[in-house]
């Protein structure tokens, strides 16, 4: 699971823990738990996604211009989303894990919330905020600038309920650098900017890789914030989810060869998350 | 995984402190468990009514379950509010539901087919479509005509959703008019900024004051006489959509539940739905 030695500094012992207790029986008293998880998460999964390609033409379904453009503005929107959430998430992740400042701690708690608010709730914040009667929407309003029901509502939606994954994620990161291989990097001579690129990022890409995976899922699976904020309206705010509750109005089947599409896209976004950590990292 | 960073010498009192956390934790579980369980059992005495009803009788419905209540001693109806369509859906995958009252008789029609029901369905109430504006009136709206009008924000209902199906026959009545022109429900589409999934997302998105009007029912603004304004839609080109309500197949109360059907009719119930905005049909 770990390479040691990547920072020596850490103390390694609770990495013996989890590969030790063969002998005491823990493990096969755990097997029946694990294994009727296993089944729980697993058979709805599988069943959605058999029954899709038993009942329905997936690849029929992806040139239908609807699915096609919910596809890619899914596409899209989920990368714009996480290049926002990497762009201003990484530094408040790193000032949150190595500074203290006043509101430290009611910021990080600010960032967290979203995680367990419906996101519905957050659409409606978000029109109280940015909508034309907002309080920072009747400001934009009258200079030409219209958020709510666009294609940029649907990125800060995404953003504010996915940013949560990476900057928790970057934060445990930063949290494991040893401060003092920094202040050595700096003694040595290097500049801001070369401590970070050769020192902090390289021991930290993988917890920020396994955060950007997570965020990026989570903006692809957005449904209640976005269409409460951004509205449900083909080529411009119906991303996949959206398209999905849309097609069940009308057609089960359709719905769920959408659903089909997001779950094998999501599904490999995360493999891909754990073959990184099993590859450079010991985070995840 | 590691969840959180340790500091250097942090271990052994973190884990400690973690424990306890557990066991204070797992004793609020097992109260929670316990109560949750007695509530059962206290709920399994009482006759219950499950009623699954559109989202537009949402008002209506919860004060007839209330005086029904009252007048037939130790009974409870339980109501889920949805879009007619999704209702459909979970009553075709086995919801435990003795009523079904539908926005459209489509809906009803289909559970017939799939010999779902157990009686024939019965029209309890009428319902038309309007227009619905924010108070303040921002586009400055006056008459239906305005509608067509380049740069009015406009949310409707899904082609799928009942509403959204009348609303688009509504616009199709009023094209045929001369004083709407052949362009009119052309124009008025042009100017939706998002099609919703549920009448009561357009309602909301209105009495919000980020669109300029949407198209829903009588009913859904009847109650909302400070928030909302309306257009109204003469009656030659308005349709007269039928509400249908039938008893399930899989009725558990059916006695009961034919006992809620009659009660529809009665002065009281038929009070409330006109008040809810409703036109009442007392069947023969």
């Amino acid at each position: 699971m770990s390479r040691s030695s990547s920072s020596p500094s850490i103390p390694r012992k609770r990495e013996s823990i989890p590969s030790g207790p063969s002998g005491t029986g823990l493990r096969s008293l755990f097997l029946v738990p694990t294994l009727l998880f296993a089944v729980f998460v697993a058979l709805p999964l599988i069943v959605l996604v058999v029954r899709a390609f038993m009942t329905g033409d997936v690849l029929a379904q992806l040139t239908q211009p609807i699915v096609a453009s919910a596809l890619r503005l899914s596409l899209l929107t989920s990368v714009a989303s996480l290049f926002v959430i990497v762009l201003v998430g990484t530094p408040t992740a790193y000032l949150l894990a190595r500074s203290t400042f006043p509101g430290k701690r009611l910021l990080d708690t600010f960032i967290d919330v979203p995680l367990a608010l419906p996101p519905v709730v957050v659409g409606v914040a978000l029109l109280l905020v940015f909508g034309r009667l907002g309080v920072l929407g009747r400001w934009l309003q009258p200079v030409g600038i219209e958020i709510a029901f666009t294609t940029l509502a649907v990125v800060l939606a995404q953003v504010f309920v996915a940013a949560p994954f990476y900057v928790r994620s970057a934060k445990i990161g930063f949290a494991r650098i040893d401060p003092e291989l920094e202040e050595i990097s700096v003694t040595l001579g290097a500049s801001t900017w070369q401590t970070l690129r050769y020192v902090i990022l390289p021991l930290t890409w993988p917890a920020l890789a396994g955060g950007a995976v997570l965020s990026w899922a989570r903006a692809l699976g957005e449904f209640g914030a976005t269409i409460m904020f951004a509205g449900n309206f083909t080529g411009r705010t119906q991303t996949m989810p959206l398209a999905i509750m849309t097609a069940l109005e009308s057609d089960l089947q359709t719905a769920i060869v959408l659903a089909t599409l997001l779950v094998l896209a999501t599904f490999i976004a995360l493999f891909l998350l754990r073959w990184i950590g099993r590859r450079f990292g010991d985070v995840w | 995984m590691q969840v959180a960073p340790m500091g250097r010498a942090g271990g052994r009192a973190g884990v400690h402190a973690a424990f306890c956390h557990w066991r204070a934790a797992f004793a609020l579980a097992a109260a929670f468990c316990m109560l949750t369980m007695a509530a059962g059992c206290a709920a399994q005495r009482t006759p219950t009514l499950t009623v699954y009803a559109a989202s537009s009788l949402t008002e209506a419905f919860t004060a007839i379950g209330r005086e029904f209540e009252a007048r037939n001693g130790e009974v409870r109806v339980e109501f889920n509010f949805a879009g007619s369509q999704a209702l459909r859906t979970q009553i075709e995958h086995g919801a435990a539901a003795d009523l079904f009252a539908s926005a459209d008789v489509l809906h009803v029609e289909k559970l017939q087919e799939q010999q779902l029901v157990a009686d024939e369905p019965m029209i309890f109430a009428r319902n038309f479509v309007v227009v619905a504006l924010p108070a303040a009136n921002p586009a400055g709206l006056t008459r239906l005509q305005d509608l067509a009008q380049p740069g009015v924000r406009l949310v409707v209902a899904q082609e799928h959703v009942p509403v959204g199906r009348y609303t688009r026959q509504v616009l199709a009545n009023l094209s045929a008019e001369d004083a709407f022109g052949a362009e009119f429900g052309v124009a008025v589409l042009a100017n939706v900024k998002s099609e919703e999934l549920n009448v009561r997302q357009v309602v909301a998105k209105v009495v919000l004051g980020e669109v300029d009007a949407g198209f829903v029912y009588l009913s859904d603004v009847a109650a909302l006489t400070g928030e909302v304004a309306t257009l109204e839609i003469p009656a030659r080109a308005n349709v007269r959509a039928a509400y249908p309500i039938v008893l399930l197949g899989s009725a558990r109360e059916a006695a009961l539940a034919r006992r809620f059907v009659a009660f529809l009719r009665s002065p009281i119930a038929q009070d409330i739905l006109r008040q809810a905005g409703l036109q009442p049909v007392a069947a023969q």
